[in-house]
């Protein structure tokens, strides 16, 4: 995907389209809008909107054949919405309204008309304002044509008289009792005038000597509404089945013929970029699922039109149609406050700019990269795909911002690293036919789950089980860092031949999700599938009751990984638990708010992704990703991890516990390997460097703020290092606290510190990425 | 950064090294590429700087994100 490309995803999302009723309607009248200004009691805009795409409001409003009642969307729950009568309430009761007519300065062009009904005027009128000399020859007395077929109830002759005057307005010259063909020839117009429109009704006998189709009828362009003779143009009724008259679509030719013979006069193309002139089906999806069912607005007062009260009633069942599917589910999208059409031009023009702000480094950043948009979508757009790959343009670009994604970053190089990592057989068996991966989560999450998970491989898989301990890279791939990703993947590629390329045993769906993309020729299993393939240990973890109904958070790695899934569901059944089914689940699950490293670039967003997911059952959570079950508890969510429901919960607490900061997630995987290496493999734990020896006292506020400003314990003991080795620190005078800083890679820290019997109390600590420039001089 | 920012009345931090109080001076700070002096505290002597808290989380913050998106 290129830039280009993100173009082409642009034009997928079909927000902008029109409404069904907007695109049905041969003028296009922006029912929607009306609709919305008179729901608002806003009569003045809504006669605005709709005065706008017709020329003769008064009499449209009480004729219109409405084309837009068969698509309206509100058809589907209730009945379609009286568009014709909202638009006669928005002529009645608006107020003021003076018209504003501006004429263009006249051009020397005639143009002829024949027939004065609603196609004939309308090119005229049309034609008019646009400043040409205009002739109507009409062949009775009064023009109107077959208006006066409606009876004078619903189309009064005062309101006929009135929209007409606005024919005398622009200038146009009516010849009344002059009967094209016979009156005036066809000749004789087309001598005396630069270009002619026949709207007559019926065709004349004879045809003018126009160019005629096999059934008799004049051969007329559908598109142009051009004749055989190219100053000629031809429409309305006459283009139409006898007896089926449309009032709206003379209208919509008499507006296309003007166009046409515009064009003619300009000598220019009459067909380029006409797409959207008459009526066509519009590509806009709008969900009616949940849309209460309401009854079209009874009119009190009958052929008089609605009220105002009745109006705004009725105007209130438009349901409003736009898309927005994807918008509606993910907080991300709902989040920046538009949608994918939007959200991927300000992301194309951030990825364009050489110079200047760019505003859309948070959008791009900000995505979990989850997918479920693509589900919802019924173009199925994938924001995440647009946001990835947008990171990778940043990333190649030298333009993505340091600080969202360093800090997990260097989380994933620790977990890679000797201190964490590790790639051993089953002690006791040079056999390796299975090779458990824990993930770097799970093990800094609940080690004490990796311990007994792989003890219960190990015995109940024949063949050998290796374990490997390390991050598998996603972080780098979500953060667009393609090249440090493939270094990081290839270590593991490498480790897996080494060990005689076996079955990968993954606890993490997201491991699995890169292992299946980056590793094909692997065969890759998940946990619960194979646990769901065996007896089960059920140490039921603590305050978990069988018989009760868990609510199942699938984590949205799984979301094409249907049997993964099924593997959990089948599990918990098994150990006896009823499974809720969360309104988003299975394909449409949501993300934690760890994907894609969500959290690290907008934490605010990732707390209310959370928010909402926790909200969203009364029941107790099961995830089976220790991402997920971190997060949705640390939301105040009662969480089970799924090996809680097997092995029981870990040592530092049930289902409520909020999982544990980053400076012990560290721990956590160092220990873990130190023990692993021990225990089972009689080795020599991993040493530790000097600086870890320094023991800190921190008090729980103190804690808390520095897993906000992501320090840790690490980074002060490393400043606390060097301070006390090289005397470079600051001593207050007033309370004889040490204050140093020392900066390690990007980011210097600074902590606040006085010693004490054999360790450090820390008071404070901050950190900064701005370089400053140290040392004596001016 | 103004001045105003970077110095409180008077600092209550010695340089331990030096054992000097702590002077208001021109000191550069940069990010990606952009350089600005600042008036930070340093020791006269050492030229060892203190940046408070309130500007490394504050301002520093603030121009960090500036320069990030620029
Ligand atoms: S519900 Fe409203 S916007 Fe949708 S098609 Fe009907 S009138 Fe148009
Ligand atoms: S679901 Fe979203 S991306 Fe897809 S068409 Fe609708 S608004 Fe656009
Ligand atoms: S967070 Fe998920 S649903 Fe939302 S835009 Fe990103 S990929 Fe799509």
């Amino acid at each position: 995907m290129d830039q280009e490309e993100l173009g082409k995803l642009e034009a997928r999302c079909i927000q902008e389209q029109p409404p069904a009723c907007v695109a049905a309607c041969p003028v296009h009248v922006d029912a929607r809008a009306m609709a919305a200004a008179i729901a608002e009691g806003d009569f003045a805009s809504a006669a605005k909107i709709f005065k706008k795409s017709v020329p003769f409001p008064g009499i449209i409003s009480r004729v219109c054949d409405q084309p837009c009642q068969a698509v309206c969307k509100r058809g589907e729950a209730g009945g379609a919405v009286a568009v014709r009568a909202l638009e006669k309430a928005c002529l009645a009761w608006a107020e003021g309204g003076m018209e504003s007519g501006f004429l263009p300065p006249g051009k020397d062009k005639r143009v002829a008309v024949a027939g004065g009904g609603l196609s004939g005027l309308t090119a005229a009128f049309d034609l008019a304002k646009k400043g040409y000399s205009v002739e109507v020859f009409e062949k009775e007395a009064r023009l109107g044509g077959s208006l006066f077929r409606f009876s004078r109830e619903q189309l009064p002759e005062e309101v006929i008289a009135a929209d007409l005057k606005a024919l005398e307005k622009v200038g146009v010259t009516i010849r009344l009792s002059v009967r094209a063909g016979e009156d005036i020839s066809l000749e004789s117009m087309c001598s005396d005038f630069d270009a002619v429109y026949l709207a007559p009704g019926q065709q004349p006998a004879g045809g003018l000597g126009l160019g005629l189709d096999a059934a008799g009828r004049w051969v007329i362009d559908p598109f142009t509404l051009g004749t055989t003779n190219p100053k000629v143009f031809a429409g309305g009724s006459v283009r139409r089945p006898p007896g089926k008259r449309s009032p709206i679509e003379s209208i919509a030719d008499g507006r296309r013929a003007a166009v046409s013979i515009d064009r003619f006069l300009q000598k220019v193309s009459l067909t380029a970029s006409r797409s959207g002139e008459g009526p066509y089906e519009t590509r806009l999806f709008t969900n009616t699922e949940g849309i209460e069912p309401l009854p079209a607005t009874p009119m009190s007062a009958g052929a008089a039109g609605y009220s105002k009260e009745e109006a705004v009633l009725e105007a209130k069942r438009c349901i409003r149609c736009q898309c927005l599917e994807c918008v509606k589910v993910c907080e991300y999208l709902n989040s920046f406050k538009s949608y994918p059409k939007k959200y991927i031009r300000q992301i194309y023009n951030n990825l364009s700019i050489v110079m200047g702000h760019r505003h859309a480094n948070k959008l791009i950043n900000s995505c979990s990269l989850c997918g479920l948009c693509e589900e919802v979508c019924p173009e199925d757009l994938n924001m995440g795909l647009v946001c990835k790959k947008a990171r990778e343009i940043m990333v190649d670009q030298g333009r993505m911002p340091p600080s969202p994604h360093d800090f997990p970053i260097r989380d994933m190089l620790f977990s890679n690293s000797e201190k964490c990592a590790l790639a051993r057989r089953q002690p006791g068996t040079s056999a390796c036919r299975y090779l458990f991966f824990p993930g770097c989560q799970l093990s800094a999450s609940a080690p004490d789950h990796v311990k007994k998970t792989y003890g219960f491989l190990c015995e109940e898989l024949e063949g050998g089980v290796g374990l490997m301990l390390r991050c598998c890279g996603a972080p780098a791939e979500w953060s667009g860092r393609a090249e440090l990703f493939s270094d990081t993947f290839s270590d593991i590629v490498a480790q897996w031949q080494e060990m005689d390329r076996p079955q990968i045993i993954l606890a993490c769906s997201t491991c699995y999700e890169v292992f299946k993309t980056h590793l094909p020729q692997a065969s890759v299993i998940s946990l619960w599938e194979v646990l769901d393939s065996s007896a089960l240990p059920d140490v039921l973890g603590e305050g978990a009751v069988r018989g009760r109904a868990l609510a199942v958070h699938d984590a949205c790695s799984t979301r094409h990984e249907k049997h993964i899934q099924e593997s959990v569901r089948n599990i918990l059944r098994r150990l006896g638990f009823q499974i809720e089914e969360l309104p988003l689940a299975g394909e449409r699950t949501e993300c934690c708010g760890y994907g894609g490293l969500m959290f690290f670039a907008n934490r605010e967003l990732a707390r209310n992704v959370i928010g909402r997911r926790i909200r969203q059952s009364e029941a107790d959570y099961v995830a089976y990703c220790a991402m997920c079950r971190d997060y949705l508890a640390s939301g105040g969510k009662k969480t089970y991890h799924l090996l809680d429901l097997l092995f029981g919960s870990p040592p530092d607490g049930d289902a409520q516990r909020k999982g544990p900061g980053y400076t012990l997630r560290r721990e956590n995987r160092a220990r873990l390997k130190n023990a692993l290496l021990e225990e089972l493999w009689g080795e020599k734990p991993i040493g530790m460097e000097k600086y870890e020896k320094i023991r800190l006292r921190i008090s729980d506020e103190l804690r808390e703020l520095l897993e906000r400003r992501q320090i840790l314990d690490s980074d002060i003991q490393q400043v606390i290092d060097f301070a006390e080795q090289s005397g470079t620190k600051l001593r207050s005078s007033r309370t004889n606290h040490f204050l140093a800083h020392w900066k390690p890679a990007a980011v210097t820290y600074w902590v606040e510190y006085a010693a004490a019997e054999g360790e450090f109390i820390v008071y404070n600590a901050y950190s900064h990425r701005m370089e400053v420039k140290e040392g004596a001089g001016p | 950064m103004k001045q105003k920012d970077a110095t409180p009345a008077e600092s209550e931090w010695l340089c331990s090294k030096c054992g000097l109080p702590l002077e208001i001076g021109k000191v550069d700070v940069g990010y990606l590429g952009s350089v600005f002096p600042v008036d930070l505290y340093r020791c006269s002597q050492c030229g060892q700087v203190f940046v408070p808290e309130d500007i490394a989380q504050g301002k520093m913050a603030e121009v960090e994100k500036l320069l990030e998106d620029k």
